[in-house]
């Protein structure tokens, strides 16, 4: 569902990017240098004005995966119903990008729980802290690496009893 | 390069130097915040100069779960996200999921997950509504809504067992084909469901009270609502006329006549009467459905290996057996692709789209949920600014924050 | 507790008598967290009417209310506001643990969620279900009102059994099993 007019311009505008179709949908694979000017011109020159999602997919257990993170923006457009999914591949110890706030204001909830959920820093965000997890917490929870039960965060409580008078 | 801590939310109140403003904490346990959100307000005198949200409250794990159950399994996890129209957020995963399979499902399927998600539409609506009523003191609105929802739990509960948390949809098809006494109890709901409605407009459409407390509060531009990634009903108030149902059809819709309920002013009263007005539009899709709902099986063929096929087939025929052996032994199951997708429907609060990572196995390798009303709590302080204390809980009420579907 | 009365006066009488008054007027506090709290506001909406049994009150003030309703999931962010809320409730003070999630966990075994609130206070009845059908948690009301006229007592002695004052046993934490899954097999899918 995306312009295929869409997708030249890209490809004449900005090096480094490779696309490819699944079901319908286009993936672009953009290098991390490259992506907030790529989000600025699909935004300015293509139209595409909404931004439906920023998540992470970390690939560590995934077979033949040559990046552990990888980035991805789902943006829309509301005139021509366009859709695209950005993708940007994260390596250990490098993991930060520019933030996509200055773009689109809903980034910014966004960015804070891929920085919450995945430890990658946006740079530029106006107030990336944790969102869904207390601040106390140590790990960044949707990683491969941290098991889904936790660590014993979950049951480190005081134990309250009945009052005895 | 060691990461500095961010700063925390402690820090962030206190570092204002305004301190002649008073914090007011408003949350995690309050009857107005619908379940647990909170919010560090600070006000001076009634008057809110900055709303700082806190939410995580509710925070269940639920995209690392969707790593550990298979397609089948998970969607009874999507039921507990947006839990007042859980039916639409099967409809939703099992849509994703199938679009990752590339499975096309039968058109009796297609009808029924309709009428199905058009249903919870209503039943998410008549809550919010009714939620927007008791906040801003109409009880009596708020009982007729959650009566008119317990015949939609009777209808719900007909179809699969189930009040709410329904878990209906099966990859390629349905838990079970509609029976001809759900029908009948669709068909005396809508002939009913008008006259309520029209008691309800009756109600609070012209009330002074209701409409002085929601008129002008909480205004949302377009501008503001596309930038800061507004969908749904919210959208729609502010002039945004993007309908995934119109603008990217899935399921049956394009084969129905129904209008797109929007409004210009932004507010919360135009977000009421958008909700109001889209229960009559799903009614309408809902009749036409009905009066079409094509004969013919509700899960995909066998040969697709995805759905459990029907006991005669198991007994009778060779692939049902090979079917139902490969899609019950441990280890066994349905071929996924090495790919991702992202699918979205129109539920009722917004765009809910599923973006799911498969990795050759029939356990997601990442199931991300895109949750509506996560994205428009962000808009809350922006809509809140200016306006008194009073006016915190109408907003809010509008805005239909469930904090499953915001924490997940 | 409610009245201090010495040793020697017989009160049976004034026990039955205060337990009736007090089951039968139990002014719920909802703590609403999840699917949980849609029931529980079903249970008290027009159909399924919480107030035939007193529970008509539900004040969100725990100051003012005696029965504390958990409907839903309780994470580790939301526990500490959860205690304090129990803290503030005056005695007698009784807790119904309504649904999957608030007695066990549910079937969120994350790393978040609190796998049973009895394990942090103490419950004096658990209500299964996820959610529970709102007649269960009519059920579960009367089954407490049932429990407060037979073991109530005015002074609130029934507390301080001992019972009551032990530690809850300690549930042990299943051991954390890593099933490594195999490149490219089919997994078994199961919730480890």
């Amino acid at each position: 569902m995306t312009d295929p007019q869409t997708i030249t311009a890209l490809s004449s505008e900005f090096a480094g990017i490779s696309t490819s179709e699944f079901r319908g949908e286009t993936r672009v694979v953009v290098p991390r240098e490259s992506i907030y000017a790529v989000l600025e011109f699909l935004r300015d020159k293509r139209g595409f004005d909404f931004l439906a999602d920023i998540t992470c997919v970390d690939y560590l257990n995934y077979r033949d995966a040559e990046d552990r993170f990888g980035l991805v923006y789902v943006l829309a457009s509301t005139a021509s119903n366009e859709r695209v999914n950005l993708r940007v591949f994260l390596n250990e110890p490098d993991l930060s990008v520019p933030s996509a706030v200055p773009l689109w204001e809903g980034a910014n909830w966004m960015e804070r729980e891929v920085w919450d959920m995945f430890g990658i820093r946006f740079e530029g965000h106006p107030d990336l802290r944790r969102i869904l997890l207390p601040d106390e917490f140590t790990a960044h929870p949707l990683r491969k690496d941290y098991p889904l039960q936790g660590r014993g965060e979950r049951h480190n409580f005081p134990v309250l009893q009945r009052a005895t008078s | 390069m060691p990461l500095q801590p961010a700063s925390t939310l402690d820090e962030l109140v206190q570092a204002d130097e305004r301190d002649y403003l008073w914090t007011l904490n408003f949350g995690p346990q309050h009857p107005a915040t619908h379940t647990t959100l909170r919010l560090v307000l600070k006000l001076e005198g009634e008057r809110v100069v900055d709303a700082i949200p806190d939410i995580g409250y509710l925070h269940s794990g639920f995209e690392k779960i969707g790593e550990s159950l298979n397609y089948n399994q998970y969607v009874t996890v999507t039921d507990r996200m947006n839990y007042i129209s859980p039916l639409a957020n099967n409809v939703a995963w099992h849509g994703a999921v199938e679009k990752l399979l590339g499975l096309e499902i039968t058109p009796r399927c297609k009808y029924i997950r309709t009428i199905i998600a058009e249903l919870a539409r209503i039943s998410d609506h008549l809550l919010c509504n009714g939620a927007v009523g008791l906040d801003v003191g109409a009880i009596t609105f708020f009982f007729y809504a959650f009566n008119q929802r317990e015949v939609l739990y009777d209808i719900f509960e007909t179809l699969c067992g189930a009040r709410f948390t329904n878990s209906y949809t099966r990859v390629g098809g349905l838990m079970y084909d509609m029976t001809p006494l759900v029908i009948q109890k669709i068909r005396a709901f809508l002939k009913s469901f008008p006259a309520t409605l029209d008691d309800m407009d009756r109600l609070l459409n012209r009330n002074r009270i209701f409409v002085d407390r929601t008129k002008g509060v909480g205004l949302l531009s377009r501008e503001e609502a596309l930038s800061r990634s507004a969908s749904g009903p919210i959208a729609r108030a502010s002039g945004v006329t993007r309908d995934l149902r119109k603008d990217e059809p899935y399921l049956a819709y394009a084969d129905f006549d129904f209008n797109i309920c929007c409004a210009t002013a932004g507010d919360c009263f135009a977000r009421y009467l958008v909700r109001m007005a889209e229960m009559r539009e799903s009614l309408r899709i809902v009749e036409q459905a009905l009066e079409n709902l094509p004969a013919g099986p509700v899960d995909v063929p066998i040969r697709e290996r995805t759905a459990l096929p029907t006991k005669r087939d198991v007994y009778a025929t060779i692939e049902g057996t090979i079917s139902h052996f490969e899609l019950t032994m441990a280890n066994r199951g349905f071929e996924v692709p090495n790919e991702e997708v992202y699918a979205a429907i129109e539920a009722p609060n917004g765009e809910l789209g599923f973006y799911i990572a498969g990795d050759g196995s029939d356990v997601a390798y990442r199931a991300r949920c895109r949750p509506p009303s996560f994205i428009h709590f962000a808009i809350f302080p922006h809509l809140i600014r200016g306006h008194t204390l009073s006016d915190i809980v109408a907003v809010l009420g509008s805005l239909n924050i469930i904090a499953a579907e915001l924490d997940r | 507790m409610a009245i201090e009365v010495p040793e020697n006066v017989v009160v049976s009488k004034l026990d039955s008598l205060a337990n009736w008054c007090r089951k039968n007027s139990l002014w719920p506090m909802p703590f609403a967290t999840a699917c949980c709290g849609i029931e529980l506001m079903a249970t008290a909406a027009s159909r399924h009417d919480l107030a035939r049994f007193g529970a008509e009150v539900m004040r969100f003030s725990p100051r003012q209310c005696d029965l504390m309703i958990v409907a839903g999931r309780v994470v580790m962010k939301m526990l500490p506001v959860l205690q304090r809320i129990w803290q503030q409730m005056p005695e007698p003070k009784w807790c119904i643990s309504m649904g999957a999630c608030a007695s066990t966990g549910g079937v969120f075994d994350t790393y978040s969620v609190v796998q049973g609130i009895d394990r942090f206070l103490p419950v004096d009845m658990y209500v299964p279900g996820c959610p529970p059908r709102p007649e269960q948690l009519i059920q579960a009301v009367i089954d407490l009102q049932d429990e407060i006229q037979r073991r109530g007592t005015l002074s609130g002695r029934e507390f301080q059994t001992r019972a009551r004052q032990e530690p809850k046993r300690a549930l042990v934490e299943l051991p954390i099993v890593t099933v490594p899954r195999g490149a490219g097999r089919l997994s078994h899918g199961t919730l480890h």
